[in-house]
């Protein structure tokens, strides 16, 4: 194990990948002489080359698609989207071709590409430069989207995605690249398609992905220590496919969830993820489930309007405890009490 | 409504080199090479008529867009292609897929929507793809062809390769975005790769001089610094050598723009009727036909006499039923593959649910016994 950032794990393993298989190449705005907007790609262009790590013109478009054409070859281009708002440029390339080659020719050529992208809001970058569009990707089948929310995922996922056969949206954030973790020093890629327990518990299930995992977490290790509650934490790590089992079967045994997204809620993944509790567990849910989202503004680039329309620890503590209460949760007892003047006049 | 006919832009416009070459190249072709320029454009003729037929019997789904005008082009820049060299093109690409080499029958069986065709009848008359004979897809959307085969090139020059692609589209595909920003990638890597713009003069019913600002678009090259030519389109030879020009200069990392100047005989698809021609423009395109013009001229030089037609007629009728025939008695695919293509590498939680199918299995109802 090595404490590291979620940034150096992401470097450290594209390098690896590099060094390990040749066909690994990395394409992208501003990643070589310019060592990349979040310096994910720092050093890169120094040690391989401007053949393996390619500065592109400002043409998402035509760079995605590059690299798809690349990869129906054989190559394993590793594509750096500078931000997730600048892949809608490309969505013809990703979703029309990268996500129906392999299907649409009858299996004869697959597409083994991974986008690399951030997403998140919180930076005072405005409307069009924070948002969290990976809803449109995980929308189509022949793709997987991943979204790792700490180090150690970092690099077990782009390891993943890298040897995977299909395209991958990686999804990255910009609130996580200073986050620190453990990170293992082995070399074994996580399993795309699998959500992860990141804390086990039993009195709610708190869902999130991405940044808002990352928020899961360290509320439901706040909720334990302030409230004594014994919250589980499930991390969806990936997008497409969405492992319903394991977020089922959490709240099998909870009997309460809470589902977390930076994204607006109307049509969100925590709609997915809501529909997908209700299929498989509605005799077992003694509340409803409650999702805590963006709010469905374009975001604003005033730093109390941005603060606001953004989903806080808070909004996820208050939104536990009401729905604790409309349990009628033992530990929540105090809670309930507090709350009831509000949920019961 | 345009009033004039269209004038169909040809050799005497293209740069003069071009034409001289196509002449020298042209008297230096045995009367057999000619003939069978002459047989593979009956072919792709007969194999398109009887595709239009099998639509009009609802045999074929779908969209189908025919190569009907474009013959001559379609063999004269396959001809120019080695095997091993990627040919990337759009949804009007029957023709190219025979021209490449697979067999009538699996194309007319992918139309057909069938298990033995190209695609295993999942792409369709818009979607044909072969490995083996290095056809890397018709593209059912405009231009999305053009930075993929970009993306192909450069996976040539990253293994030091000495194949080529060579990438088509249509005049109005010149109007899209990722056309710049595939010609300009492939110019600054210097990519093996020539982009080939069929101008038929049409969009779907749009003029050239409608969608573009240069309407010569092989002027456009010059944007990328890329050299680049027109041709006639109605000339299979002078198609061939234009084409063998560029691929050679794409295979010593110039990426060359050719334009071939040709017709669309019938409307955009199978169901257009074309409404918007003029009288004028209909009766031009009754008597300009590729194939009735360079069969005129090949049995005007004596390579082709009327023998030798009904012969060739004769052939080509019958690789045409034996397709059709093939295609209706290939099985359609069996329902239980339908998920078998989503991913190539397999991944737990792919959801495998058919419409009416719920996600989990219902629970029993409490109290009732089993």
């Amino acid at each position: 194990m090595t404490i590291m950032t979620y940034r150096q794990a992401l470097h450290d393993t594209l390098r690896a990948e590099m060094l390990r298989d040749d066909s690994v190449f990395l394409m992208g705005e501003e990643i070589g002489v310019f060592e990349g907007s979040y310096k994910i790609t720092a050093g890169l262009l120094k040690e391989f080359g401007e053949k393996r790590v390619r500065d592109t013109p400002i043409a998402e478009e035509g760079f995605a698609g590059a690299a798809i054409g690349a990869a129906m070859l054989g190559l394993r281009p590793v594509v750096e989207m500078m931000t997730i708002n600048f892949s809608m440029l490309a969505l013809d390339q990703i979703i029309n071709h990268a996500a129906k080659i392999y299907g649409m020719f009858g299996g004869q050529a697959s597409v083994p590409l991974v986008i690399r992208t951030p997403g998140g809001g919180g930076q005072q970058l405005g409307a069009t430069h924070s948002q969290n569009i990976e809803l449109f990707y995980a929308f189509v089948p022949g793709m997987k989207v991943v979204a790792p929310s700490n180090p150690a995922d970092a690099k077990a996922l782009l390891l993943a995605a890298i040897r995977d056969n299909d395209p991958v949206l990686f999804l990255e954030n910009l609130a996580l690249y200073n986050t620190k973790g453990e990170v293992p020093d082995d070399d074994i890629p996580a399993e795309i398609g699998r959500a992860a327990i990141t804390r086990p518990g039993r009195d709610l299930t708190l869902i999130g992905y991405s940044r808002m995992a990352h928020v899961a977490a360290e509320v439901a290790a706040s909720l334990a220590e302030s409230d004594g509650l014994d919250i589980e934490v499930v991390d969806l790590r990936s997008l497409r496919p969405l492992d319903r089992e394991t977020i089922v079967s959490s709240v099998k045994k909870t009997h309460a969830a809470v589902v977390l997204e930076d994204d607006w809620l109307t049509y969100g993944i925590g709609a997915e993820v809501a529909a997908s509790i209700s299929d498989g567990a509605f005799d077992y849910l003694d509340a409803p489930v409650r999702r805590v989202a963006m709010a469905e503004v374009p975001l604003p680039y005033s730093k109390p309007l941005e603060t606001a329309a953004l989903p806080s620890r808070d909004d996820v503590i208050a939104a536990i405890r009401q729905t604790l209460a409309a349990v009628g949760h033992r530990a929540a007892q105090p809670l309930a009490a507090q709350a009831i003047g509000v949920l019961q006049p | 409504m345009a009033s004039q006919p269209r004038q169909r832009r040809s050799a005497p416009q293209a740069p003069p080199a071009e034409s001289g070459a196509a002449e020298n190249a042209a008297a230096g072709d045995q009367d057999g090479q000619l003939r069978k320029f002459y047989r593979d454009m009956v072919l792709v003729r007969r194999f398109e008529e009887r595709a239009a037929r099998a639509y009009t019997e609802a045999l074929v789904g779908g969209y189908c867009h025919l190569n009907l005008g474009e013959e001559a082009a379609v063999v004269g820049l396959m001809a120019a292609l080695r095997p091993t060299d990627y040919l990337f093109t759009n949804y009007r690409e029957h023709g190219y897929a025979i021209m490449r080499g697979i067999d009538a029958n699996l194309v007319m069986a992918e139309l057909y929507g069938r298990v033995d065709g190209v695609s295993k009848g999942w792409g369709g008359s818009m979607h044909m793809f072969d490995v083996t004979h290095r056809l890397l897809g018709g593209y059912g959307i405009v231009g999305g062809q053009l930075p993929l085969a970009a993306g192909a090139a450069l996976a040539i020059d990253y293994r030091g390769g000495d194949e080529v692609v060579m990438c088509t589209l249509g005049d109005g595909t010149a109007a899209i975005g990722a056309f710049h920003e595939s010609l300009n990638i492939a110019a600054l890597w210097n990519l093996p790769i020539v982009f080939v713009i069929i101008n038929n003069g049409l969009g779907m019913g749009t003029t050239v001089v409608k969608s573009s600002a240069e309407p010569e678009l092989y002027k456009r090259g010059a944007a990328y610094r890329m050299e680049s030519a027109r041709v006639d389109g109605f000339d299979p030879i002078a198609t061939r050598d234009a084409a063998a020009k560029a691929v050679e200069a794409a295979r010593g990392g110039k990426p060359y723009l050719l334009e071939v100047v040709t017709e669309r005989l019938r409307g955009h698809s199978v169901v257009d009727p074309a409404k918007y021609r003029s009288a004028e423009e209909v009766e031009r395109l009754a008597h300009e036909d590729p194939i009735q013009l360079f069969g005129a001229k090949l049995t005007a030089n004596g390579a082709l006499d009327p023998d030798m037609i009904a012969a060739i007629e004769e052939e080509v009728a019958g690789i045409v039923a034996a397709a059709a025939d093939f295609a209706a008695s290939s099985p359609h695919p069996e329902v239980a593959t339908l998920f078998d293509y989503t991913y190539a590498t397999p991944v737990p939680n792919d959801s495998r649910r058919l419409p009416g199918e719920p996600l989990f299995e219902p629970l029993p109802l409490p109290g009732v016994n089993a």
